[in-house]
């Protein structure tokens, strides 16, 4: 804790706009309107009122704010841009490129359901569906660690065994657009966590380099071999670069996961976001009643925590994966993941998937404990299908 | 003046020579003209009055004045003829590549 340390009531975009601007990007690209969030329409106050040294760029889709991202990373400087549903899935090509191009951009992302039908409010289907662009995704839970991650990510992505792109995802709405206490450190404190990002990948007129070059089927192969190694690497980073902040700010955050009451429960949920303080509630009333249960809350996607969940799953009887998308003829992209992960750690756990909170719909207290009861029934044999919606308003068929 | 220079390709051995991020250092050129030209220009020293408009007209950037002599990189002469049709004394002429 700081003496210099601020404590701001706001909301979760305005928590993002504010660790933006302390870690002070050099230029912000965005496209300015639906379905942008307000922490584009902060920063730019920021750059006027003369808050925050830094050019913001209006641009005229989100496919040009993720180019133009790219052309300032190219340049060494620290770019940042926001985006949520559609304006993510219409960046699709520039993601792959900026990460290609090893390019440390950090994004913030609004959580949100993609069309059709339209709907603006959240779900996961949006950054989901983005899992193999080759972008460090991270999932947060509350508007102290969305501030907390924009800092975090800028030091994990310019990681020189890193150099990968940074996502950060915000539930749509109960988090982007609710408000809470938030505590902001110092800007001396951040710049010394933060250094300004220094890197040899970028143009110099003293060593003139071609970007983005074409290569055929001779080497491509081995520079995405390269792209996944640092991602792999990235695992480690994130562990020794969440520590150093909870040394330095008093709030670590468990690095690629956190566990909440996993220790010895049967029964885990594993969950992303800001369901995972909903299921914080419903497991200590299930333990006041009893039930072994525990919540796993997964906050990196990629690189994903494969060992450390085989760790948690070992003891455990039942392990639920909440989903909130659906690939569509399949299961819960969250759920295939966890399974891979699972069998990979030699593990024949019994695993079922919960999908729900689509389109926005409610995640309550009173779904998760309904989940939990699904888990029980398995154990003691009541079979069910091992992947299910849960909060239907209507009879399905099944 | 300098000129382009050309430097073999040596494939990579290990991930460390791997081309990091898809960047790679610029104007790194690995062989000459790679036999797309039908004719190459010739000069005529004697005729040419190193006026250099064949300079100022060549798309490529491959003539250059070595001394009192008008000098073509064929390495990068792609045989376009805008030299030869341009010139004013009949200083180039267009011959065909033998192959």
């Amino acid at each position: 804790m700081s003496a210099a340390e601020q404590h701001v009531f706001v909301s979760g975009d305005e928590a993002v706009a504010m660790g933006v601007r302390l870690a002070r990007p050099d230029v912000i690209s965005a496209y300015p309107i639906t379905p942008q969030t307000v922490v584009v329409e902060r920063l730019s106050e920021y750059v006027e009122d003369g808050s925050l040294h830094c050019q913001f760029m209006h641009v005229e889709s989100e496919h040009s704010a993720m180019s133009a991202a790219m052309g300032v990373s190219a340049t060494g400087a620290r770019a940042f841009t926001a985006t949520s549903s559609q304006g993510l899935l219409h960046m699709c090509e520039g993601l792959h490129y900026a990460s290609g191009s090893r390019f440390p951009i950090v994004m913030m992302n609004a959580n949100r359901a993609t069309a059709a039908p339209w709907n603006i409010y959240g779900d996961q289907r949006d950054s989901l569906s983005m899992l193999d662009c080759g972008w460090i995704q991270v999932y947060v839970e509350d508007a102290q660690e969305a501030c907390d991650m924009m800092i975090q990510g800028y030091r994990v992505a310019e990681d020189p065994a890193v150099l990968t792109p940074f996502m950060i995802n915000l539930d749509g709405f109960v988090l982007t657009h609710t408000y809470e206490l938030v505590s902001l450190p110092s800007q001396e404190e951040v710049d010394e966590f933060l250094p300004p990002l220094e890197t040899e990948n970028k143009m110099d007129p003293l060593s003139p380099k071609s970007l983005c070059i074409t290569i055929g089927p001779g080497l491509d192969q081995e520079i995405k071999y390269q792209q996944h190694q640092a991602m792999m690497q990235a695992e480690e980073v994130i562990e020794r670069v969440d520590r150093e902040f909870g040394d330095r700010f008093g709030r670590y955050y468990g690095g690629m996961l956190e566990a909440y009451q996993c220790e010895d429960a049967e029964f885990i949920l594993v969950a992303t976001g800001t369901t995972v303080g909903t299921a914080r509630t419903v497991v200590d009333a299930l333990r006041s009643e009893g039930v072994s249960a525990g919540v796993l809350k997964l906050r990196y996607l990629r690189p994903f925590p494969v060992k450390q969940l085989g760790e948690y799953a070992r003891k455990a009887n039942v392990i639920g994966v909440l989903d909130r998308d659906i690939s569509f003829g399949m299961e819960g992209t969250i759920f295939t993941n966890v399974n891979s992960a699972l069998s990979r750690c030699g593990s024949a756990l019994e695993t079922m998937n919960f999908i729900g909170g689509l389109g926005g719909r409610d995640i309550s207290k009173q779904d998760l404990t309904d989940i939990f009861q699904k888990m029980q029934d398995q154990a003691t044999g009541k079979k069910q299908p091992h992947v299910q919606f849960f909060g239907m308003e209507c009879e399905t068929n099944e | 003046m300098s000129r382009p220079i050309i430097k073999p390709y040596m494939m990579p051995r290990t991930m460390q020579e791997i081309p990091f991020g898809a960047t790679f250092e610029s104007g790194h050129l690995v062989e000459g003209n790679a036999g797309w030209r039908t004719f190459k220009p010739e000069v005529d020293q004697e005729k040419c009055t190193l006026c250099l408009t064949c300079y100022l007209v060549c798309p490529d950037g491959v003539i250059f004045k070595k001394g009192d002599q008008l000098c073509i990189d064929y390495d990068f002469c792609k045989g376009c003829g805008i030299c030869a049709h341009e010139c004013k004394f009949d200083a180039i002429k267009m011959v065909k590549e033998e192959i």
